[in-house]
């Protein structure tokens, strides 16, 4: 039998520490739903996802009774909707939009992700559709979410696709400005977007994925952050020991319910992403576990390489607790749904030039920051074109979700309730890309070797 | 299948009494008890046997949980496999 100590602290994890399965979201395929009349598109993306996620959430509700972990989010992707509307003659897509969002709301997911289009290397007349729907279909669903990939290591950065972005994401806000932006909350710009990603808002159902498939998304930050209180003076060796056997327990965790949901659903078991992510709670921060190894704030010197033990331990960690690993495997660090982060941010202490340095050694990019309103489409394509680059160098994920706030300036806070948290407005520096963005074009794709 | 039920709060006279009445009124089987007084906090950690149990799992959950809160105890049960997954390779 188990001794009454482990069983008292997975308990604890549970009860104290914020343990939970973040997300269980079910991968479905819509290639089959293509139709030259998007009305009929439309009904059949809502007839099959209402039909294959049907029990979604009472099976996670059971599993939840039954194992006594919380499982915070059931959530549903698919196919990215610029390859299943291309046979659709009509000039918008946004319809998709509702129907997925109909859809969800029928079989009681919070989120859906998919409103997608892959543009590394260049846009499809579909691409643009999609790109150009965006804004008016964030704003009018509450729980679809959109992504688009603007970069690979193997194609480069396509250019075009950044520009383009930089003006989508202020079109979004704009179209959300009574909601603080709350579109950009819901759309991300990718470079090596990977196609089983459980966790919003980038979460699409690639192409080689099978027809149906669920994935699972662990958390823990709090979990990890305890344990590191045990540890304190103690050299790194002893605290990415305490990482790496941490991060073993909460993704067995995540597999045994992956197992378990994949088994009840019937549906394949894909992968578990080993992601710590935050939420807004006291005690569920990521910024605390920095914090616990000696800074002062993150957001300080040395903050990076706080972080890349941290990524690099939850990934060793549990690698071997699990069958199959993937999705975006790394430390999430949204700031407004971390209380850490945003404590920072709000004291200067965090600027998004250290965010972008951070996310040269963790998942996944620049994440839920909020700039000024009036910061040019420019200057965020060129945001975005930096973190592509760093995502295509060091090949790896990276992405964008960027909100300049409608109407708000720096020092102001926007809130977006739940656990999207809320985002102090942080400043962004005034200097013009308007002539690099303009160029448009690709950048090619980096070498492979004379790695330096 | 078996299930772990933890059974914490402060120390009184017939706890052990009061979940196991619950337990065996709903056919579950008891396998193993460990059980102590932590600063008159009492914690027992039971095994039980839910293959016989009358009720499905989530009814014998809320069940626990609420028989539990009325007398100021918090009763849990979760399946064995969890603490399995995760202190076990």
């Amino acid at each position: 039998m188990i001794n009454r100590n482990e069983i008292l602290q997975t308990i604890d994890m549970i009860d104290q520490q914020h343990l939970d399965i973040r997300t269980v979201t079910m991968g479905i395929s819509l290639l089959d739903c293509a139709d030259e009349d998007i009305g009929r598109c439309c009904v059949k993306i809502y007839d099959k996802i209402s039909k294959k996620a049907e029990k979604l959430v009472s099976v996670c509700s059971e599993i939840e009774h039954e194992f006594g972990i919380p499982i915070v989010n059931k959530r549903v992707s698919v196919t990215p909707a610029a390859l299943v509307a291309a046979a659709c003659r009509a000039s918008s897509f946004v319809s998709l939009a509702e129907a997925m969002d109909k859809a969800s709301g029928t079989v009681g997911v919070n989120f859906i992700g998919g409103f997608s289009a892959l543009v590394h290397k260049g846009f499809t007349d579909a691409d643009r559709k999609l790109i150009a729907s965006i804004p008016e279909a964030l704003a009018l669903t509450s729980r679809v979410c959109s992504s688009v990939n603007v970069a690979t290591t193997r194609a480069g950065i396509n250019m075009d696709a950044v520009r383009l972005m930089g003006e989508t994401v202020v079109s979004a806000a704009k179209a959300t400005a009574s909601s603080g932006g709350m579109a950009c909350a819901k759309l991300v710009t990718f470079a090596n977007a990977v196609e089983d990603n459980p966790f919003m808002a980038g979460a699409f159902h690639g192409t080689g994925e099978p027809e149906c498939v669920i994935n699972v998304g662990v958390s823990g930050p709090g979990v990890v952050h305890h344990a590191l209180l045990a540890c304190k003076g103690e050299p790194f060796d002893v605290v990415a020991e305490t990482i790496k056997k941490t991060a073993f327990r909460v993704t067995r965790m995540g597999q045994l319910v992956a197992r378990e949901a994949s088994r009840r659903l019937g549906v394949p078991f894909g992968v578990v992403d080993l992601s710590l992510a935050p939420t807004p709670d006291i005690g569920d921060s990521v910024a605390d576990i920095l914090e616990e190894m000696g800074l002062e704030s993150v957001g300080g010197h040395g903050t990076t390489a706080a972080l890349a033990l941290l990524n690099d331990a939850v990934k060793k960690g549990g690698v071997m607790a699990s069958g199959h690993v993937g999705g975006l495997s790394g430390a999430f660090i949204p700031v407004s749904e971390d209380a850490g982060m945003i404590r920072a941010a709000r004291s200067g202490a965090l600027c998004i030039d250290k965010l972008e340095a951070m996310t040269c050694v963790c998942s996944v990019g620049l994440d839920m920051i909020a700039v000024p309103g009036d910061t040019p489409a420019s200057t965020i394509a060129a945001i975005i074109a930096d973190e592509a680059a760093i995502g295509v160098i060091n090949s790896k994920t990276t992405a964008v979700r960027i909100i300049p706030a409608p109407g708000m300036d720096v020092g102001e806070t926007v809130n977006f309730g739940g656990l999207l948290g809320s985002a102090p407005v942080m400043p962004v520096h005034k200097l013009s890309a308007d002539a690099f963005v303009a160029r448009g074009g690709r950048i090619p794709a980096p070498l492979g070797s004379l790695r330096n | 299948m078996r299930a772990i039920v933890t059974v914490i709060g402060k120390d009184r006279v017939g706890i052990i009494a009061d979940v196991c009445g619950l337990l065996a009124k709903n056919g579950v089987n008891v396998l193993d008890i460990s059980q102590t007084v932590m600063r008159e906090y009492f914690t027992m950690i039971m095994l039980v046997d839910i293959s016989g149990c009358l009720l499905d799992f989530s009814a014998l959950s809320d069940l626990l949980r609420s028989g539990g809160e009325a007398a100021e105890l918090s009763v849990r049960i979760q399946r064995e496999d969890i603490f399995e997954a995760m202190h076990r390779i």
